[in-house]
């Protein structure tokens, strides 16, 4: 009996539970009486702490510990959840005397409960000498004003980065002569464009619970995407051995990016280190917007130029991005801005820069897309622009300017493109929106414009040659599996996508795998999940694994058959010879004799995987806006997303992760705002500021799964994660221009600004 | 303040703190299916029935419950279950942690107007925010539960 599980809707392995309300995440399993950490943050962008006094603090009742920048090890490093070495510099302490934004911390107060430490919070009295700050991101490259001057900043690696011009990383590559390309083009076109800071708003905020174990070891239960890098990074800036820190990952309510950096990990560990008592920190939704991490706000420079023909002979990208404070994943997004969008015009010349600064604002970190997302918009909305400067078809210009599988990708590091259905995705997506037909502009009966747009994206599945994931995978002694997995599951789902991966190798019901969620102390290593890796490189390490314990299973069955391996195989009932349907030993008896005298041999895999190149998933989204010309208010009124993510691991998982990255990204388009007072304090501190799309807000929005085969994925598949939240920004500018003729080069586009727009515009024809 | 009330069915007697929201009086008492997502009344995660009718948690005075029935998600029998099915079966809890709130309010909501429309369902729960999903899937879960005697 064949089961299949590869292309099958399974719910999520944790589905009875969450929905239950199951006390499964970091907050609902944290030790009783932990002691509860608050934290004292600075008012202000840019300051010295001259004098601090926690001695009031320490008279309240009920508090264990006040901890300044005194108390701290001297130890710098990054909150980035990067592979050793990390590519971001190491500038930060746990607390400094120099705090650098508005929300830094500036004291960790532990007390036994919350009240008494938000009350020991009021009596610390901080003598700050306040200095200037650069608040605004396109004026901190060589400002007056250095935000970090410490002796002992360090880099890992190059970076391309100068600390004393606020320069956290710079970028350059290039293809080809594009000076002398731009001569050649008939057309070129250029603007600037400009994206914010997003918050990543998981539902559950970033927490984190530390207790000490029976070994005297610092164990951490944490939200995290990255918990073997916490374990690595609390290890050293603790100044702790890694055998004394034990990194446990529960449920975990969301992510996307936001917890790929430790930003309560380090400071529950070193209270739990100072005082030796259990403690937890729960971030609140208001410090989750104004002290954790968001999307790099950047400007954009793009200059296109193509000819008559439709082709794009030369692309230029300048990028400036705000890092914020801290110089955390500025570096890998700085490369994805340009080598995630100029690749898919396979026929230009490039020059490529980026320059990421310190600003005394929130620290920027990862959030889904990772620089694609902003370089989509910039580099697909000139794309647009130059489509109709040249009178040819959006969709059809994308179709002549793509790369086809087989051709090299001078801008996606050299790499030879091995699979894409991009072609067909734009195809098919053109057929499906009835594109053609909807192209032309109409008048709705309650005088709104409506009108679509169009673009496609590319991301990648890992980062090549450097993360590495594992897998283990044994047979128990009653016939059922443990897929013990280093890949954090964060609501995506990839326990169960990587439990059927396993399940169709070993050709045995997804229910008799049973996947185990994080622990440092016995998952095999896994980087974490990010770069849109589970499925493709951590899948890939499952498959083999499998492989490899289905080569012992099915060589322990033939033993005792008496019969040759070749001639056998397995399913989920057992091993059956190929010759004779009777000769058959089910797995519950061979796993039994497996773990008895005198035959035992417990039966585990384990296999690595490190890609070597990483794969690009594909998409082409169109959207269909409604503008009221007498507002400016738009509406998306219908969106389709054609997708090539190689084969389907689990559609209705996949189909979920497509729209929740499509509504994102609406809400990056129309509605996300972060906004700054003039001393850089975040104005937007809770979801009735920061505007997240509700479910009145979005369109239908209909996903197709182009059927693709990806020939270095497990099964065929590829990522599907990043890729979806890139194509709404373009394509809805896209459509408010088609609508209204308002070119919108700052996101989000706001209702008042295409108000003015069309204000300016009906001056103008007077 | 000394207080009885009901959780559950269950009664509850002992003394609440004077500024001790629902949801921390709640998962105090280990009622740990009411998660936080916001406390400023703000996304849904929190959700809980006072007397039969949904309300915040987050903000919601504990002291305000004396002499209430409060229900939780556990309180709800088979059809919060059934409910977490049809939502699963779309993939649309993904994360879910604002599953427990959603599922409260739609539970209400059922109550209230069984035959809700899917613009009345959207409309109902449009202050339950999710931030994985897209929300789609999850409404066509809501609909196949609520229209699930008709499908019989």
């Amino acid at each position: 009996m064949n089961e299949q599980s590869v292309g099958c809707s399974f719910p999520k392995k944790d589905a009875e539970a969450v929905t239950a309300g199951a006390a499964v995440y970091t907050d609902d399993i944290a030790p009783e009486h932990c002691l509860i950490i608050k934290l004292l943050r600075s008012p202000y962008a840019n300051a010295m702490i001259e004098s601090i006094d926690v001695s009031k603090a320490y008279e309240s009742e009920g508090v264990v510990c006040v901890l300044t920048w005194e108390d701290v090890p001297q130890i710098r490093f990054t909150y980035a959840g990067q592979c050793y070495p990390e590519s971001s510099p190491y500038d930060r302490y746990i607390l400094e005397n120099h705090v650098r934004y508005i929300g830094d911390p500036v004291a960790i107060v532990a007390a036994v409960t919350e009240k008494a430490a938000e009350t020991a919070l009021k009596k610390i009295k901080v003598k700050y000498k306040v200095m200037d700050a650069v608040a605004d991101f396109e004026k901190a490259l060589d400002s007056s004003v250095i935000i970090h001057s410490e002796p002992d900043y360090h880099n890992n690696v190059p970076i391309g980065g100068d600390p004393c011009r606020n320069l956290i990383c710079s970028h350059y590559s290039d293809y080809g002569d594009a000076d002398s390309a731009f001569e050649s083009c008939d057309v070129t076109l250029e603007d600037t464009f400009y994206t914010k800071a997003n918050a990543q708003a998981m539902m559950e905020t970033f927490r984190t619970c530390a207790y000490y174990d029976y070994q005297h070891r610092l164990t951490i239960i944490s939200s995290t995407q990255v918990p073997f890098h916490c374990r690595r990074i609390i290890a050293m800036a603790l100044n702790l051995p890694q055998s004394k820190v034990r990194v446990i990952k529960p449920r975990v309510g969301g992510g996307f990016g936001a917890k790929q950096s430790l930003v309560t990990e380090v400071i529950t560990a070193f209270v739990t280190n100072k005082t030796g008592r259990p403690s937890k920190l729960i971030l609140s939704r208001k410090d989750c917007f104004t002290a954790s991490n968001s999307r790099h706000q950047m400007r954009l420079h793009v200059k296109m130029g193509a000819t008559k023909d439709g082709i794009v002979r030369a692309i230029e990208l300048d990028v400036l991005a705000n890092g914020g404070a801290y110089g955390e994943q500025s570096y890998p997004t700085s490369l994805l801005v340009g080598h995630k969008t100029i690749p898919l015009y396979a026929h230009a010349a490039y020059k490529h820069k980026a320059e990421f600064v310190y600003t005394n604002l929130m620290p920027a970190g990862a959030y889904r897309g990772f620089g694609a997302t902003q370089g989509c918009y910039a580099v697909e909305t000139m794309a647009n622009r130059m489509a109709h400067v040249l009178g040819i078809d959006a969709a059809y210009f994308r179709i002549i300017n793509i790369p086809a599988a087989g051709e090299k990708m001078p801008a996606y590091f050299g790499d030879v493109l091995l699979s894409s259905k991009l072609k067909r995705c734009i195809e098919t997506g053109c057929q499906r929106f009835h594109w053609k037909e909807r192209c032309k502009p109409k008048e709705t009966e309650n005088g709104r414009i409506r009108a679509v747009g169009m673009a496609i994206t590319m991301q990648g599945s890992g980062v090549p040659m450097k993360d590495v994931c594992c897998a283990t995978i044994h047979l128990n002694d009653t016939g059922f599996y443990t897929l013990q997995i280093g890949a954090a599951d964060i609501g995506t789902g990839c326990d169960t996508v990587l439990s059927q991966i396993a399940a169709q190798v070993l050709e045995c019901s997804i229910n008799q795998i049973i996947p185990e969620g994080v622990d440092t102390d016995h998952s095999p290593y896994d980087k974490g999940s990010y770069a849109s890796s589970t499925t493709y490189v951590s899948g890939q390490a499952v498959m083999e694994a499998a492989l490899s314990l289905k080569e012992k299973i099915i060589q322990e069955g033939a033993a005792r058959l008496k019969i040759k391996a070749e001639d056998c195989w397995l399913d989920g009932q057992g091993v059956h010879s190929r010759n004779d349907e009777t000769i058959f030993i089910s797995l519950k008896d061979l796993s039994e004799q497996l773990v008895l005298k005198p035959d035992c041999d417990w039966l585990t895999a384990t296999a690595d995987h490190c890609c070597i190149y990483s794969a690009p998933p594909f998409m082409a989204g169109f959207a269909e806006v409604e503008v009221d010309r007498s507002t400016g208010k738009v509406l998306v009124t219908d969106f389709l997303g054609v997708i090539d993510c190689g084969t389907v691991i689990n559609p209705a998982l996949a189909c979920a992760q497509a729209q929740g990255g499509i509504v994102q990204g609406i809400g990056m388009a129309l509605y996300e705002d972060t906004e700054y007072t003039d001393t850089g304090k975040i104005r937007n501190n809770s979801f009735f500021q920061y505007r997240i799309p509700t479910r009145k807000d979005i369109p239908h929005i209909q996903i197709i799964f182009e059927p693709a085969y990806e020939p270095t994925g497990p099964f065929g598949a590829k990522s599907i994660g990043e890729v979806v939240i890139n194509t709404p920004c373009p394509a809805i500018t896209d459509a408010i221009y088609n609508a209204v003729g308002v070119t919108a080069s700052k996101l989000p586009v706001k209702a008042e600004d295409i108000w003015k727009s069309l204000n300016l515009q009906n001056k103008d024809n007077n | 303040m000394t207080a009885e009330l009901y959780i559950n069915d269950c009664k509850w007697k002992g003394i609440i703190e004077p500024d001790a929201t629902l949801l921390e009086f709640l998962r105090s008492n280990g009622y740990y299916s009411v998660k936080q997502g916001c406390d400023s009344c703000s996304c849904g995660i929190c959700t809980v029935w006072v007397d039969g009718f949904p309300v915040l948690s987050c903000k919601y005075p504990a002291c305000r419950a004396a002499g209430k029935r409060i229900t939780t998600i556990e309180g709800t029998g088979s059809s919060a279950n059934l409910l977490g099915m049809y939502l699963s079966a779309e993939g649309a809890e993904q994360c879910g942690y604002c599953s427990p709130g959603l599922i409260m309010t739609v539970l209400a909501l059922e109550k209230e107007n069984p035959d809700a429309s899917e613009e009345e369902v959207e409309t109902y729960l449009a202050g339950n925010l999710c931030r994985c999903s897209g929300y789609q899937l999850q409404t066509a879960g809501i609909l196949k539960y609520l229209r699930r005697k008709n499908n019989e």
